[in-house]
């Protein structure tokens, strides 16, 4: 097929949806719609036309569609995917098959309830806690490019989701704190400025926490940040191998 | 009203049976974890092999068992399967800074497997020496 064949306006591609509608269903069902193929469209665009010209009541998130705001991922031909860096011209001529995020409850459509991860952010206590408050008249905390440097990849996370949906582990054991949520923990904790690394360490060094991870690694293959949680968890379980051993050996120590 | 008995009727989706085949990841995972089972098997032929060093009969029928040689020639693969991959974590797990720059993951993994050969020869060597 000549380039132009595949770019004419003519062309369309088949979406099969998952479709899940509470009040008139106890099933999903899957919804074949025939979109225009455009060489420059991401599934968040094919997905935005169905809504505007198809079919009004597909229900998805979305917002930015920049990759930044993390609310377009879900599952495309089963991968974890942000829908608006997912291009349609990757899967053309085959039909996509679109699903909701994999292990979150699904409330319609394409819409999951994310409300286990928001409560797993805040066990963690993803965000800075400095180890002396200080008032604003003495300034900023301050930083050196060294120490920026040590948690700066997994300060990119965007909160999306995906490699919750990519951990098998997640999947059976929900309970599991789980990739992003302890990349999260790792940032902070690696944070020069911040001094709470112990009042995380209860929730982050438990067996729910990272130990509960087998090293499956696929978190880190779909991450659209290239954060790395695979190797957050893993590094957070050499932190606590060593505070461990240092509590078992050198009790006197100050951690 | 409507909204909370929605919220009740959420769908949550079986994970399939057979989730480990659906990607690459996932069925290497698999095959470390089963895998495993033949690294235990050869560490306790070798733990065998140590407690009959001062049985010298005993020792040669447990090194000459055919059994025990077929045992022997499964585990080696997985042996060294489990070797690279494990390895292959390393930079995952070992993150070394020099200043701002991180030291390449690529090294850490060459450093461990040059380690790995350096041991290995040793061995070697130690083995021919008395053997």
């Amino acid at each position: 097929m000549a380039p132009s064949d595949r770019a004419s306006s003519d062309s369309t591609i088949a979406l099969d949806v998952f479709r899940y509608r509470p009040e008139q269903e106890e099933e999903f069902t899957f919804q074949r719609y025939d979109v225009p193929y455009r060489e420059d469209w991401v599934v968040l665009d094919a997905l935005n036309h169905i809504k505007d010209e198809i079919d009004g009541t597909l229900s998805y998130r979305w917002s930015c569609r920049m990759g930044v705001c993390g609310s377009c991922g879900m599952m495309v031909n089963g991968d974890p995917k942000l829908t608006c860096a997912t291009f349609l011209r990757d899967y053309y001529p085959d039909p996509i098959r679109i699903e909701p995020l994999s292990y979150f409850p699904v409330i319609r459509d394409l819409v999951i309830n994310m409300d286990d991860f928001m409560e797993k952010l805040e066990r963690v206590k993803a965000w800075l806690i400095p180890q002396e408050e200080k008032p604003i008249s003495e300034g900023e905390y301050r930083q050196t490019p060294a120490q920026l440097a040590r948690y700066k990849d997994f300060s990119m996370c965007i909160n999306c989701m995906l490699c919750y949906s990519a951990c098998p582990v997640y999947g059976k054991h929900p309970e599991f704190i789980g990739p992003a949520a302890t990349a999260l923990a790792q940032r902070y904790n690696l944070d020069s400025r911040d001094g709470a690394a112990e009042d995380r360490a209860d929730v982050i060094f438990s067996h729910e926490g990272i130990w509960e991870c087998t090293f499956v690694g696929e978190c880190t293959e779909v991450c659209p940040k290239n954060v790395d949680p695979a190797g957050a968890i893993q590094q957070a379980k050499v932190s606590a191998t060593q505070e461990f051993y240092q509590a078992m050996l050198l009790p006197w120590a100050k951690k | 009203m409507e909204t909370k008995q929605n919220k009740s009727k959420e769908y949550m989706r079986p994970m399939p049976t057979n989730w480990w085949l659906k990607r690459t990841n996932y069925l290497l995972f698999i095959v470390r974890e089963t895998t495993c089972v033949f690294v235990g098997l050869y560490a306790i032929y070798l733990l065998i092999l140590a407690m009959l060093r001062d049985e010298p009969d005993s020792f040669a029928a447990w090194l000459q068992s055919p059994t025990l040689i077929v045992l022997q020639i499964v585990a080696l693969p997985f042996l060294l399967f489990h070797s690279i991959t494990w390895i292959n974590l390393t930079p995952k797990v070992l993150v070394v800074w020099r200043g701002e720059e991180r030291v390449p993951p690529s090294l850490i993994a060459a450093a461990h497997f040059g380690g790995w050969l350096i041991v290995s020869l040793i061995i070697f060597w130690i083995a021919f020496q008395y053997g």
